[in-house]
C-alpha cells in the first residue's frame, strides 16, 4: 500500500517547494503527542534517509519512515480549501478515533 | 477538521500549538495582512478575494463601524465621519498639519495627538487604527483558524518614536500582540531578499499613498542591514491626486467647492491617476452637488507637468540617505519600488534616470511590504530553524543628553543600527552635588537649544561627595522598535532613575530634515560655540574649586601677597568670561592654575601630613 497525494495537493507542494528554493520532497510522519494519542507532522524534506520508503505522486516524492508507514499505509494528502482557510488534509484508512479538531488521531 | 500546513524540517508543531503570526502593512491609503503558509509568504483575502483593506474607517452614531471598502463608498456622501489616510495624524499635533483646512474633518487639538469630531464621539488616529487593525485580526484569525500570537507591524522607517508608540498602542487596543514594528522598506528588502536571493548594496524607493521613505540597504548572506533612511513623511501618492483636484478646479473653475464635491473629485482625481499608468489620457466627469459639471481630459504629459515638482522632491532625500551611507548611485547594485504610487510611469522614468538602471517591480509593490512582514513574523514566531537570519536597522537622529554649559553629549550616535545600548559616565560639577537633572536630547547640533528635547528626569540620592567624585552611569537603550529608555545609575551608592522616552507627540519630518540640514550648515559655529562653552565651564569649575579652598585654609596656607596674586588672576578670568574668546579664555584658566599651583601644593602637603600624624608606619596601606 503506497501514500498518496492528490493532484491538486502535488501542485500546491511543487510550487511551494520551488519557492523555497531547495528540497527533495515532503515528509510525512506520525508522532506520539495530542489528545488523541498521534498527531501528523508534514515538513519539507531536505534529505533521504537510508530507512525511508519513498513513494512518488504527480512528481512529488513522498517520505515516510518506517515507524509512521504503519499508520500510514493507504493515506492520501489532500489540500482543500475552508472558508477563508486552506491547508492539507489526511485522508487516512487506519484512523479509528481522532479529537474535534483532527490534528490528532487514534489508530 | 483542521487543515495542516507544511512545517520546516524538524519544526513541526504538536496540535493545537500552532504558532500563528502575521505581518501587516498599516498603510495610509490601504492596509494589508500576510502571513507564511507552508514555507510561502502570501497576503490573506477576504471574502470576497480582495487583497487590500482601504484604510478607511466610517463611524455611525449607534458606535458601530463601517471599515474598508464599504466605507470608502460612503466618503463622498459623509465626509466627516469617514477618516481616511488617518496614518497621516498618528502622533501629530494639530500644528503639525498645515493642510488640515483643506481636509474635510473637525479636529479637536488635543494635547500630543490631534483628535477627530464624529457621530460617534471624538476620536483619536490611535482608535481609528485599531478599528482598522481589528478588521485584519480578525480576518486572519478566520483564515488560519485559531489565535494568533502575534504580528509585525509595518511603519515608514523615518517615524519617530511618538509616532511608532501612537502605532504600537493601536495594535494593543485591537487586541494584537505586537513582536515588533519594522520599518516599511526593511519589510520590502525582505520580500525581495529572501525571495530573489540577491546580495548587495540596494536602494527602496517606497512612495505609498501618504509617505515616501528611501532606504539604502546592504544585503549579503541573508542579513540586511540598513545603511541610511531617509524620506518625507508628508509625500506620496494623495498628493498626485491633490494636483490632479487642484488642476481640475482650475480648469473648471471652481471656487468655493463643498466637502462632499472635494470628496468625489479626490476620487475622480484618483482614478484617473490610475488610469494614466495603462493610457495615454483620461476624461474626467464629475456632476457637482450644485449641478455643475465637470468634464475634462487630462494627458499624461500634463500629469507629468503638474506633477514633476512632487517627483523631484523625492529625488533630494534620496540623494541625501546616498550621502549619507557614503555611496554614489553607482553603487546601488538595484532599487526596489514599494507603494502603489511608484506604478507611476513618471516615477519609474525618473527613479531609473537618477539610479541609471531599470527599477526592480517583479513584486506587487502594494504587497510587497506585508509579504515581508509576514516573514519576519514567522521568524519571530519560532517558526524558522535558522536563527542566524538577523535584521538590522537604524536610527535617524543622534541621541545624547545636556552637559554644563547647554552642551550636547551624543551617547548614540545617528545611523547605528538597533536594538542598541551605550553607557557613558558622567560625574557631579559641585561639591555636595546630591541630585543630578538628566536632560535627554535628539539632534546633531552641539547645543541643547538647537536640539530637540525628548525628556528630562532626575536622579537623586547621590551621597555628597567632592565635584567629580561621584560615578553616574548612564544607559541608553534603543530596543528593536526604535523606542528610548534611558537610565542612570550613581555606582557608590546604587541609587537609580530611569524613564521610558514617550517623547511629546509631534516632531514632523521636515523638522527632522531640517535639523539634519542646519547641522551641516552651523558645523562650524556649532564647533565654536561648543569650545567657548567648555572654556566657560571650565573656568567656572576652577573658580568655584579655588574659592572653595580660599575658604577653607587660604587665611592659614597664605600670605597676604599671595592671596592677593590669585585673588587678582580669577578676577581677570572672571571678566575674560563677559567675552566671547575661547582662547583667551583659556590662557586665562592656565594662568590662574599655574598662579594657584604653590596653593594647592601646600593643601596636598598639609592633608597628606594631617592623614600620616599619629599612624604606624605599618597602618599604611602603601
Amino acid at each position: 500500500m503506497a501514500v498518496t497525494l492528490t493532484e491538486k495537493a502535488a501542485t500546491h507542494i511543487k510550487n511551494y517547494i520551488a519557492k523555497r528554493g531547495k528540497g527533495v520532497g515532503l515528509r510525512l510522519g506520525v508522532r506520539t503527542s495530542g489528545c488523541s494519542g498521534m498527531a501528523y507532522t508534514l515538513e519539507f524534506a531536505d534529505e533521504f534517509n537510508d530507512t525511508d520508503s519513498q513513494f512518488e505522486s504527480f512528481g512529488v516524492k513522498v517520505l515516510v519512515d518506517p515507524k509512521s508507514l504503519v499508520y500510514l499505509e493507504g493515506t492520501e494528502l489532500d489540500f482543500v480549501r475552508e472558508g477563508l482557510n486552506e491547508g492539507f488534509k489526511f485522508n487516512n484508512p487506519n484512523v479509528k478515533s481522532s479529537c474535534g479538531c483532527g490534528e490528532s488521531v487514534g489508530f | 477538521m483542521a487543515l495542516l500546513q507544511i512545517a520546516e524540517p524538524g519544526m513541526s508543531t504538536a496540535p493545537h500549538q500552532h504558532r500563528l503570526a502575521v505581518g501587516i502593512d498599516l498603510g495610509t491609503t490601504n492596509s494589508l495582512v500576510a502571513t507564511v503558509r507552508s514555507g510561502m509568504s502570501v497576503v490573506l483575502h477576504d471574502e470576497n478575494g480582495r487583497g487590500l483593506l482601504p484604510s478607511v474607517v466610517r463611524y455611525h452614531e449607534d458606535g458601530s463601524t463601517d471599515v474598508g471598502y464599504s466605507a470608502q463608498a460612503m466618503q463622498s456622501r459623509d465626509p466627516h465621519n469617514t477618516i481616511v489616510s488617518v496614518k497621516r495624524f498618528m502622533g501629530r499635533g494639530l500644528r503639525d498639519l498645515p493642510d488640515a483646512g483643506s481636509m474635510p474633518y473637525q479636529f479637536v487639538d488635543a494635547p500630543g495627538m490631534v483628535q477627530l469630531k464624529t457621530v460617534a464621539g471624538v476620536k483619536s488616529p490611535v482608535e481609528v487604527s485599531a478599528d482598522i487593525l481589528k478588521v485584519l485580526r480578525d480576518r486572519a484569525e478566520k483564515a488560519l483558524g485559531g489565535d494568533l500570537v502575534g504580528a509585525v507591524i509595518t511603519v515608514p522607517a523615518y517615524f519617530d518614536d511618538a509616532q511608532r508608540q501612537a502605532t504600537k498602542d493601536a495594535a494593543r487596543l485591537a487586541g494584537l500582540n505586537v513582536l515588533r514594528l519594522l520599518n516599511e522598506p526593511t519589510a520590502a528588502a525582505v520580500a525581495y531578499g529572501l525571495d530573489n536571493a540577491a546580495e548587495g548594496v540596494y536602494a527602496v524607493y517606497d512612495l505609498g499613498g501618504g509617505t515616501f521613505d528611501i532606504s539604502i540597504l546592504r544585503l549579503s548572506k541573508g542579513v540586511f542591514e540598513v545603511l541610511a533612511t531617509n524620506g518625507d513623511s508628508a509625500l506620496g501618492g494623495d498628493d498626485f491626486d491633490h494636483r490632479i483636484y487642484c488642476w481640475i478646479l482650475e480648469q473648471a473653475k471652481l471656487s468655493g467647492v463643498k466637502p462632499q464635491d472635494t470628496r468625489l473629485l479626490l476620487t475622480r482625481a484618483r482614478e484617473a491617476k490610475e488610469d494614466l499608468t495603462f493610457r495615454p489620457e483620461v476624461r474626467i466627469t464629475a456632476v457637482l452637488g450644485a449641478g455643475e459639471m465637470v468634464d475634462l481630459t487630462l494627458t499624461s504629459e500634463t500629469f507629468t507637468d503638474i506633477t514633476s515638482s512632487l517627483v523631484n522632491k523625492t529625488l533630494a532625500p534620496t540623494r541625501k540617505a546616498l550621502r549619507d551611507a557614503g555611496l554614489e548611485p553607482e553603487d546601488v547594485k538595484g532599487v526596489v519600488m514599494v507603494g502603489g504610487a511608484t506604478r507611476m510611469p513618471q516615477i519609474q522614468h525618473a527613479v531609473g534616470q537618477f539610479f541609471r538602471q531599470e527599477p526592480l517591480n517583479n513584486l506587487d509593490p502594494d504587497k510587497v511590504v506585508a509579504l515581508g512582514a509576514a516573514i519576519q513574523a514567522n521568524v519571530l514566531a519560532g517558526n524558522r530553524s535558522d536563527d542566524d537570519w538577523l535584521l538590522l536597522d537604524v536610527i535617524p537622529l543622534s541621541l545624547g543628553l545636556e552637559t554644563m554649559g547647554g552642551l550636547v553629549e551624543k551617547v548614540i550616535p545617528r545611523n547605528s543600527t538597533i536594538p542598541v545600548a551605550r553607557a557613558q559616565e558622567f560625574t557631579t560639577y559641585k561639591d555636595g552635588q546630591t541630585a543630578m537633572s538628566i536632560h535627554v536630547v535628539q539632534g546633531e547640533r552641539e547645543l541643547v537649544s538647537d536640539c530637540r528635547s525628548l525628556a528630562k528626569f532626575e536622579l537623586r540620592g547621590i551621597p555628597p561627595m567632592v565635584a567629580g567624585g561621584a560615578r553616574i552611569r548612564v544607559t541608553f537603550q534603543v530596543d528593536a522598535d526604535g523606542l528610548l529608555s534611558v537610565s542612570a545609575r550613581e555606582k557608590s551608592s546604587g541609587v537609580e532613575a530611569s524613564i521610558v522616552v514617550k517623547p511629546s507627540y509631534g516632531l514632523s519630518d521636515d523638522e527632522i530634515t531640517r535639523m539634519l540640514l542646519t547641522s551641516q550648515e552651523n558645523a562650524k559655529a556649532d564647533m565654536a560655540a561648543r569650545a567657548l562653552r567648555e572654556q566657560q565651564v571650565e573656568a567656572g569649575r576652577l573658580i568655584e574649586a579655588i574659592e572653595a579652598a580660599l575658604n577653607e585654609n587660604g587665611d592659614s596656607l597664605l600670605s597676604a601677597t599671595e592671596r592677593a596674586e590669585i585673588d587678582e588672576g580669577m578676577a581677570v578670568l572672571r571678566r575674560t568670561l563677559e567675552g566671547a574668546n575661547h582662547q583667551l579664555i583659556k590662557d586665562q584658566i592656565e594662568k590662574l592654575n599655574h598662579i594657584s599651583e604653590m596653593f594647592a601644593g601646600r593643601r596636598m602637603d598639609q592633608s597628606v601630613q594631617k592623614a600620616l600624624t599619629g599612624h604606624k608606619l605599618e597602618e599604611l596601606e602603601i
